[in-house]
Order: C-alpha cells, then sequence, then structure tokens
C-alpha cells in the first residue's frame, strides 16, 4: 500500500464511522414502551401527518386562544414550519410568528435578512411541518429542574409548576426541541400542556380540533385499538432528533431528512 | 472546655432546626416524589389539578351542533365542512351564556390561511383552490362574492345540477 492509497483509504474509514448509529437505526415505539407492562393504562402520545398540513396556521390560533397567550406576544406553544428544499440542495425553512397568521406568500421569512423570493421552477419539494412538546419518555427539561417545578405526570404530559417555578430557563435551555419559552406575564418556563384541562376531560386537544385536515392526532399509546397506536405500531413512522436518547412521543408521518 | 468553644455550635444546631420548621411551613404536603419516579416525578401533586381546572375555550363542531343543528348538516356537505365552527366563529366558550353573541372572523386574512396559492409541491395545500392575494381583488373581502358556508362556484353549482338531472 502506497502512501496516497493508505490517505484515502483512512478518509473512507474516518468518513464512514462519523455517520451515527443512529442515522442507520429504525424507529421502534415498541421498544420504547417495552419493559413496562405494569405501568399505568393509559400514555399519550400524538401523531403529526406532514403531507396532510397545509399550513393554514389554525392549530397556533387555537392553542393561543386555549392557553389564553395573547396573540401580540411572540412565543406560541406549538407552532408550524415551512420547509422549502430547491433543486440545487438548499433547504430553507421559516415559521413567520410561529405561523399563527398562516402562509399567504411564497417568500421565506429570514428575520433579520429580510424575506427571499424563490421561483416555482426551482422548488423541489415544499410541505409544512407542525411542532409541539414531544413529552419524551425521558425528559431532559425535568431532569434539570432544580426545584421540583417541571414534571411528568404518571400518564406522559409535561407539566410546569408556576407556583414553584423560579424562571431560571435551565429546561428551556436543556430541551432539544426548542419547544419551551419564557411567559413574559407569570415570568415562568411555558411550554404545551397537551391541553391536559382537555384530554383529562374526554376531549382532544385545542389544535387537533381545529385542524380542518386530520394533520394531528392524539391517543394512547396503552391502548393496542387506538387508531393512533396502530398507525404508531405500524413502525413508519419517524421522531425528531432521536440520537438525544429523548424518547420524545410526537410521531410524525412522511418525515422528510430534511427536518430537523 | 469553656462554654466560649460550644457556643457557635449551639448557634448553628439552632440556625438548622430554623430552617427546618420554616420548610416544614413552607413545603406543601403535597410535594414530593410521586409516581414517575425522584428523576420525573419530583413534584407538588396538586399541580396537575391546576391544570386540569384550566378553562376549555373551544368546544368542539359537536358542542355547536346542539342549538346549530341545520347550519351543521349543510356545511357538512361542503368542502368547507372539514372546518371547525370555531376556526371562523372563534372559541365558544360558555356561549349562549357567556358571551351571548360571538365574534365571526370575516376578514380576507382568515380565508387566505388556505386559499393564498403557494408553491408547495409535496403537500396538502398544492390540492387547495388558491388565489394570488395582490391580484385577486385585493381591496374587496371575500365574503361579497363568496359564500364561506357554501363555497363550491356558481359553475360548480351549475354542474352538480346538471347532473344531477341526468
Amino acid at each position: 500500500m502506497n502512501r496516497r492509497d493508505f490517505l484515502k483509504n483512512s478518509i473512507t474509514v474516518i468518513a464512514g464511522l462519523a455517520v451515527p448509529l443512529s442515522a442507520l437505526e429504525l424507529v421502534n415505539p415498541r421498544s420504547l414502551l417495552a419493559g413496562k407492562g405494569d405501568g399505568p393504562a393509559l400514555r399519550w402520545a400524538f401523531l403529526v401527518d406532514t403531507q396532510a398540513c397545509v399550513g393554514c396556521g389554525f392549530c397556533v390560533k387555537a392553542c393561543k386562544t386555549e392557553s389564553e397567550i395573547p396573540n401580540e406576544i411572540n412565543i406560541t406553544r406549538t407552532w408550524v414550519e415551512r420547509y422549502v428544499v430547491t433543486r440545487d440542495g438548499k433547504t430553507f425553512v421559516d415559521s413567520p410568528r410561529g405561523g399563527g397568521d398562516g402562509f399567504t406568500t411564497d417568500h421565506i421569512d429570514l428575520n433579520e435578512h429580510g424575506r427571499q423570493e424563490i421561483t416555482a421552477e426551482k422548488i423541489e419539494k415544499a410541505f409544512f411541518v407542525p411542532k409541539l412538546c414531544n413529552h419524551c419518555d425521558n425528559p431532559a427539561c425535568v431532569q434539570v429542574c432544580p426545584v421540583g417545578a417541571t414534571y411528568q405526570t404518571p400518564d406522559g404530559v409535561v407539566l410546569v409548576d408556576r407556583k414553584h417555578c423560579i424562571g431560571c430557563a435551565y429546561c428551556i435551555m436543556a430541551c432539544p426541541y426548542g419547544v419551551r419559552s419564557f411567559h413574559p406575564v407569570y415570568k415562568t418556563a411555558e411550554k404545551c400542556t397537551f391541553c391536559y384541562h382537555r384530554i383529562t376531560r374526554g376531549m382532544k386537544t385545542a389544535c387537533v380540533d381545529a385542524c380542518p385536515f386530520g394533520a394531528r392526532k392524539i391517543g394512547n399509546l396503552r391502548d393496542p385499538d387506538d387508531p393512533v397506536t396502530k398507525t404508531i405500531m405500524s413502525g413508519r413512522v419517524g421522531i425528531l432528533k432521536e440520537q438525544y436518547g429523548t424518547k420524545p412521543q410526537v410521531y410524525y408521518l412522511a418525515l422528510s431528512r430534511e427536518v430537523k | 472546655m469553656g462554654s466560649h468553644v460550644w457556643r457557635p455550635l449551639y448557634i448553628a444546631l439552632v440556625l438548622v432546626a430554623l430552617i427546618l420548621v420554616a420548610r416544614s411551613f413552607l413545603v406543601p404536603d403535597d410535594f414530593g416524589i410521586q409516581e414517575r419516579g425522584y428523576m420525573y416525578g419530583w413534584h407538588r401533586k396538586g399541580n396537575e389539578t391546576e391544570w386540569k381546572a384550566v378553562v376549555v375555550k373551544y368546544r368542539t363542531a359537536a358542542y355547536c351542533q346542539k342549538c346549530h343543528g341545520n347550519k351543521a348538516e349543510s356545511l357538512a356537505r361542503t368542502p368547507h365542512g372539514i372546518i371547525s365552527c370555531e376556526n371562523c366563529h372563534g372559541p365558544a366558550l360558555n356561549h349562549p351564556d357567556d358571551p351571548p353573541t360571538l365574534t365571526i372572523d370575516r376578514s380576507r386574512a382568515l380565508c387566505l390561511r388556505c386559499h393564498a396559492a403557494l408553491t408547495t409541491p409535496t403537500s396538502g395545500r398544492a390540492r387547495i383552490r388558491g388565489i394570488n392575494p395582490h391580484t385577486h381583488n385585493p381591496e374587496a373581502e371575500c365574503t361579497l362574492c363568496h359564500d364561506p358556508h357554501n363555497p363550491t362556484s356558481r359553475s360548480d353549482r351549475d354542474e352538480q345540477a346538471r347532473l344531477s338531472q341526468k
């Protein structure tokens, strides 16, 4: 082996090792729930169909009203991202005001860099991805709370105790999905509650009820007859950032590799 | 040994006792390790009840149907039947007691949420009829020409009538 071949082979091997194992692993929600047969009979999970979403933003509007966040305040518990992938391989993502007013223009919002127009013939694919708290089975945000203000209920919902929260924002930094924000009125951490007041009354979340296209669904993972559970157990669903080991419980249908 | 050696120890013990007494008053009884264990379930149990007690604002179309059954039935036959009443009419809360009337959003911006034409070839948006908001009667409210409860166009309705006669 000469010097050139040695260097070539070394680079190939290093590049191969650099691919994270998680990139090769398939999602298996069954394994996420394995060994918990004696647990509670209820575990909430969410299913998002990214192909059905049209970016109308009714979910964000309903969520802000239901969770009493004034529309003027630019924080939201759920939001809709638009992905535009061009033919030369670039990915543009925007979510102006969380998508709460819908998407009404082809111009991509680049924040301080203005708006970018991408002509139709350059676009390879473009779609919308609703995001919300993943109510992880290993919630990193809960582990870091120094005062026991954020916690997980027995049915898997991560909540914040506004009376105990000291507003240190460790949890906001710890969440890999960026779903937490700081409530400007209460001065506490703010996050999606899976509409705990609705799901515990037999209703669905406000965003699920507001979605005209069935892009959002909520179900009980411990009920094998639940249509949401059936879809998730089919194994043809994706989750976000599984390499973090947080075991998110929001599953995505037709998840594209550009989505982070 | 003289008492001056022990005195700091007594002070420390009194301080610890004071902190423990204060703690017993300040920490709620239901604060502690709950079902999800120390790592994920260390919290005040009563807070779960507080979150459950949040007022429901969106009462869903099923609630509207109790009184507005006719409207709901005719709407269900149109393409807009998939849209929840409260998306345009606003959250019902305790309507008709409180509030007695709902604020209906008839704005152009509401319609444009779905009907502004976008280039989104791989999403459901591509299957929805869209307009260019800047060229399609930009000054007019949509409801001037279109009926949101029966959104099919006149030509569509004529076509349906023609087909049903055959």
